[in-house]
């Protein structure tokens, strides 16, 4: 109010000078305008300073101008509504919001600023990155990382794709391709030549399932007679064999009869054929001195008569063995011919030849090989012969055979005679004796023509008894074999030594009464023949040229006494029990010794404490708890602590377990391929991270993992690798199911 | 039933058959299966001392230190190596030979880094040049040169490539982050005024740039907002820091007091672990490609391997000829360790000391699986641990670590 007071007088006073002309006054108006036009334009509303223009008495202090003082009023004028705001009330507005306002801050200083656009920044930055926190983790925890993550796949590329991409350059090229065109080789997919697609068009669907039928129909025949021939080929039982070979024998002579009679050039061959292989059969080496009885006869020729005259006799049968033989009656009597023979295969066809230039009846006596027949021939080839006999199938053959086999005996017998003899000077007449009980015609010849050689010739008893047992250990089973052992042992003992000699010869004696008798239980033929070579067997004990021999005989028989000899000091359990009772005397708690001499009473040399004094400061411990191992008598448990496996031992637990059970369990679990199949071991021993060799390993990146948090909670255990090849990608997964 | 493939060895010298046997795995026929697997153990970590014979080769040439080393992205048999003469070698290592040589810079050549691609080289040299080079050697009768150089006002210590984009970063008095197409930086990253010894982008977010300056602290940036985000301020001065591959958070940086620090890049209060066992200041580091392992190199001649979760290193690796170690690199094959040192040579190590190199048989890896599987399970047991801990020092070293130790301890006593 005071200032629009003020400004009124001024205005007042600046007008006063200029009241007097009237061009100024107009002047001024506009002046005035002018001032009010450009007060309007800063916006803000002034109040209109009302203008005292002409002087007047009436000055109102209500600030009333009388310029307009004659005018008339106008009613409608009046009408008008005052104005409802007051001029001031904007300027009060102004007022109330300038109080409210503070003031301005001062902007911030650089420095500042930065901190805060950093701060922002990184909380940013940190939460991006925060992003890879979950693969992070999975990845620490994998049992497995491969290596790089991501792996290229190989593709395999079509190859006519291949193969148009590439031409051939090189003249080497352009002429294999020429020579592929040329024979028209395939070169694109299906690889199929012409004539492979034409032999594919060519069958049809009904001619293949008849010939896959067929073939099938095929196929199972011939399993079945597989299976046959495998069936009859493990039985075991001889007869059945030597009924089978006989019966194949038979079939070939009748074959060969009919050839005989119908082709007999033909026959005529096939028998040359047959003389060949026997020719054949016979410069094999068989009974040349090369075998290992034969060798061991060499060495021992040199000490020993009777090998020498092995020996011998040996190198004469190899002698007679070589010789040619002439074929004189082709179309014999197969019935002669030995089943032992050992041409087995080659024997039903071959006619015996002359009887009395067989080789194998005249080695029969003296080839290790048939021997054991000698000693229990009755009993073993009797059986069979007599179950040949109900056969009935042809008798005639059947005595033949009883005819031969008695004819060998004859011979055995006749040998043995000779061995028993020749120690005792008896020579030929004994074996006259037997060539005249055996009425036979040949077999005396035989003899005689022995008889030439037997002088020198006598097959080593050792070695006879040697293949014997095998023998005899061969025909039965293990048992058997076992309590023959036994038998043997139990038995030796019996039998003095000096008897032997006799008994032996009255066995031989009895052996061939029962040779006379033709026929006799088995059961006692076999011990008689055991005795026989327990008997023998004495007889070379008792020859002094071989006394290592001896032992080691000796030695075979007694294992087990050799054994206890050799451990005869070693009482184990009676160490052990003595062990034990100490260890218990170590363990029980001894009794502290706290007795002074001569505390209290009088001391010296030979003076002991008193009995009051020891009983009162001898302190005795508790008993002992009662040992674990008292009531196992085998066993000694020792609570000690053992210093050389705990050097080994672990004496803390180590940092990520949490109790010693989890340790031992970790530990007690083996890996190894002796406890776990190949399978789990592979998966046990799979490595924690596996890198190829020669593949660069980029970091990880985004596109591995897109979106991180399902990739962890959701995905696939993988299976684990063993070796880097055939991997299965970790992080492909997620993005493969992405997509 | 499982089978069994068993080895048949009296026809092993002609050819190897294998044939399956019936195995019986009755626990009761196979007793004392701890002290048999203990044996087993124990035989393997003899083994395996016996067998770590991890120096391979040295690759030398050099006329002076080496002091920078990069590896080839695109090839594993190639890599590069920079001198204090200035000098710039690459190197074939399946040849061990040294195929081209460039004398790129005169002074040291402070840093160099490989392009993502593999086709060129960048290296930043005491002459206040960066210069690209490319990777396959001139045509004959062609000049070696760089395909760019910029000239700065500064010097640049150290420079690292984009691992993505064709953007590369230097340090000196401050960060620049470059185009490669400009002569001038995109922009410059600054934080307080000191010389910044080495820049490292990460491989994973590779927007993301970590720096140590020698005012002891490490500075991380983001190339997005081209602002600095974070400083760690250590007790000494940190020389490089190397990011963690397969962790995008973790990176390891090499301190002058012996250590190194692996830290989360989101929580940078107090570092993850704190490794230690080098002697005298570690001079750089550089992780395994697998990101479970990084590889030292320290001034007291001498580099080690630490798991990235232990304490301690696992593997020491000296000889008596080499210096101080400057320079340390992984290769990315995850095999071999190579290391430049003051005394001009590259040395190629095994990563893995007992390693056979080579194709093996699939028996001989489940062996060698085997074995290393045994050694994990008894790594606890005295004995084992003693053999399987046993390296050999150099006095030197010995005697400090000695040192140390006790140091260690009368701190902690106070």
């Amino acid at each position: 109010m005071a200032e629009d007071w003020l400004g009124v007088e001024a205005a007042v006073s600046a007008s006063e000078g200029e009241d007097g002309d009237e061009g100024q006054e107009d002047g001024e108006r506009r002046h005035q305008r002018l001032l009010e036009a450009v007060s309007s334009l800063s916006g803000r509303k002034r109040r209109k300073l009302a203008e005292r223009t002409e002087a007047s008495m009436q000055v109102s202090e209500f600030n009333v101008s009388c310029k307009g003082a004659g005018e008339k009023l106008v009613l409608s004028e009046l009408l008008q509504p005052i104005r409802p705001k007051s001029a001031l009330s904007s300027v009060k507005k102004e007022l109330t919001r300038v109080k409210q306002k503070k003031a301005v801050e001062l902007p911030l200083s650089k420095e500042e600023a930065k901190r805060v656009v950093r701060e922002a920044a990184y909380v940013r930055t940190s939460k991006d990155v925060g992003k890879w926190q979950q693969v992070v983790l999975q990845n620490r925890r994998a049992e497995q990382l491969v290596f790089p993550l991501k792996q290229e796949i190989a593709t395999v590329v079509p190859l006519e794709q291949a193969a148009s991409a590439w031409k051939a350059r090189t003249p080497l090229e352009q002429e294999i391709f020429g020579l592929l065109r040329k024979t028209q080789q395939p070169i694109t997919d299906p690889l199929l030549t012409p004539e492979e697609t034409a032999s594919l068009q060519a069958m049809s669907l009904e001619e293949a399932r008849q010939r896959r039928a067929e073939l099938q129909k095929a196929r199972v025949v011939q399993s079945y007679y597989e299976a046959k021939a495998r069936r009859e080929k493990k039985i075991k039982s001889k007869k059945y064999h030597r009924v089978l070979k006989k019966t194949k024998r038979r079939k070939a002579l009748k074959e060969f009869e009919l050839l005989h009679k119908s082709d007999p050039e033909a026959a005529l061959a096939r028998l040359e054929e047959l003389e060949q292989l026997r020719m054949q059969e016979r410069m094999s080496l068989k009974h040349q001195n090369k075998g290992k009885w034969a060798r061991s006869r060499a060495i021992m020729a040199k000490y020993d008569l009777e090998a020498r005259k092995a020996m011998q006799e040996q190198l004469a049968k190899n002698k007679e063995l070589t010789q040619k033989v002439r074929v004189e009656l082709p179309e014999e009597e197969p019935g002669d011919v030995p089943e032992e023979a050992v041409t087995s295969v080659t024997v039903p066809t071959v006619p015996a030849g002359a009887s009395g230039a067989n080789p194998w009846m005249l080695g029969k006596p003296s080839s290790p090989a048939e021997e054991p027949e000698v000693q229990e021939g009755v009993g073993d080839v009797a059986a069979p012969g007599t179950a040949e006999s109900k056969e009935e199938e042809e008798e005639e053959e059947e005595m033949s055979e009883e005819e031969a086999l008695l004819q060998d005996f004859a011979q055995k017998r006749h040998v043995r005679q000779q061995q028993a003899g020749s120690p005792e000077g008896r020579g030929a007449d004994e074996a006259e004796a037997v060539s005249e009980l055996l009425g036979d015609g040949p077999i005396p010849t035989i003899c005689a023509e022995e008889q030439a050689s037997a002088g020198i010739e006598q097959p080593p008893q050792a070695q006879e008894e040697i293949l014997l047992s095998e023998h005899l250990g061969q025909a039965r089973t293990m048992e058997d074999v076992e309590a023959l052992a036994s038998e043997e042992h139990g038995e030796e003992p019996e039998k003095p030594a000096a008897a032997r000699a006799e008994k032996q010869v009255q066995q031989q004696e009895k052996g061939r009464a029962g040779d006379r008798r033709a026929k006799k239980p088995p059961a006692k033929k076999k011990i008689i023949s055991l005795q026989a070579m327990l008997a023998e067997t004495s007889q070379e004990v008792q020859c002094p040229s071989l006394p290592v021999v001896v032992e080691e005989e000796e030695g075979g028989f007694d294992q087990r006494g050799v054994i206890t000899e050799a451990f005869a000091g070693d009482d184990v359990v009676a160490d052990f029990r003595r062990e034990k009772r100490k260890a218990e005397q170590a363990a029980k708690p001894q009794p502290v010794n706290l007795v002074l001499p001569g505390w209290g009473e009088w001391g010296g040399t030979g003076l002991k404490p008193s009995t009051k004094k020891i009983k009162r400061f001898l302190l005795k411990p508790p008993p002992a708890p009662p040992r674990k191992d008292q009531h196992l008598p085998h066993v000694i448990m020792s609570e000690q602590r053992n210093i050389h496996a705990a050097a080994h031992q672990v004496s803390e637990l180590p940092f990520p377990f949490e109790r010693h059970q989890q340790f031992e369990q970790s530990i007690r679990t083996p890996v190894g391929p002796t406890w776990n199949t190949q399978r789990a071991f592979q998966k046990l021993t799979a490595p924690r991270v596996i890198t190829r060799a020669g593949h660069i390993i980029q970091p990880i990146s985004a596109e591995d993992v897109p979106n991180v948090a399902p990739a962890a909670g959701g995905r696939a255990k993988p299976a684990l690798e063993i070796a880097p090849k055939r991997q299965e990608q970790p992080f492909r997964r997620p993005r493969r199911r992405a997509r | 039933a499982y089978l069994e493939l068993h080895y048949i060895p009296w026809v092993s010298n002609v050819c190897v058959t294998l044939t399956a046997v019936p195995r019986n795995y009755d626990p009761a026929l196979h007793p004392f299966e701890v002290p048999r697997e203990y044996t087993r153990a124990l035989n393997a970590t003899k083994l395996e001392r016996v067998f770590a014979k991890p120096f391979l080769s040295s690759l030398d040439g050099h006329r002076d230190g080496v002091n920078c080393m990069a590896k080839h992205p695109k090839s594993l048999s190639t890599v590069l190596s920079g001198a204090c003469d200035g000098e710039v070698k690459i190197w074939n290592l399946t040849k061990r030979q040294c195929i081209r040589t460039i004398q790129a810079h005169e002074g040291f050549v402070r840093g160099m880094c490989a392009r993502f691609c593999g086709t060129s080289f960048f290296t930043v040299g005491d002459d206040k040049t960066v210069k690209q080079w490319k990777m396959e050697s001139p045509e004959y009768g062609e000049e070696e040169e760089p395909i760019h150089t910029i000239l700065g006002k500064t010097v640049y210590t150290g420079i690292d490539h984009h691992w993505k984009e064709a953007v590369f970063a230097t340090c000196g008095h401050q960060v620049d982050i470059w185009d490669e197409q400009r002569t001038s930086p995109m922009c410059s990253l600054t934080w307080g005024f000191d010389s910044i010894s080495s820049v490292k982008f990460n491989p994973i977010e590779t927007y993301l740039l970590g720096s140590c300056a020698s005012d002891r602290n490490i500075v991380l940036y983001d190339m997005r907002k081209s602002t600095p985000l974070k400083k760690v301020i250590l007790n000494m001065r940190t020389n490089t820091l190397c990011w963690n591959p397969m962790e995008a958070f973790i990176f390891t940086a090499a301190n002058e007091d012996y250590n190194l620090y692996t830290f989360d890049m989101r929580f940078l209060e107090s570092p993850v672990m704190v490794h230690m066992d080098h002697v005298s200041a570690v001079l750089d580091v550089d992780y395994s490609p697998t990101g479970k392992e990084f590889v030292s190199a320290s001034f007291d001649k001498s580099v080690r391997i630490f798991p990235v979760d232990k304490g301690h290193s696992r593997e020491v690796y000296h000889t008596k000829r080499m210096q101080h170690v400057i320079t340390v690199k992984w290769t990315s094959d995850n095999k071999y360790i190579l290391c430049g040192s003051d005394e001009m040579n590259i040395r190629l190590w095994k990563a893995n000391a007992s390693e056979k190199l080579g194709v093996l048989a699939p028996r001989e890896k489940a062996a060698m699986n085997y074995n290393q599987k045994l050694k994990e399970k008894f790594q606890y047991h005295p004995k084992i641990r003693r053999i399987a801990q046993h390296r050999h020092l150099p006095k030197s070293i010995y005697c400090q670590v000695k040192e140390q130790r006790i140091m260690r301890e009368a701190r902690r006593r106070k």
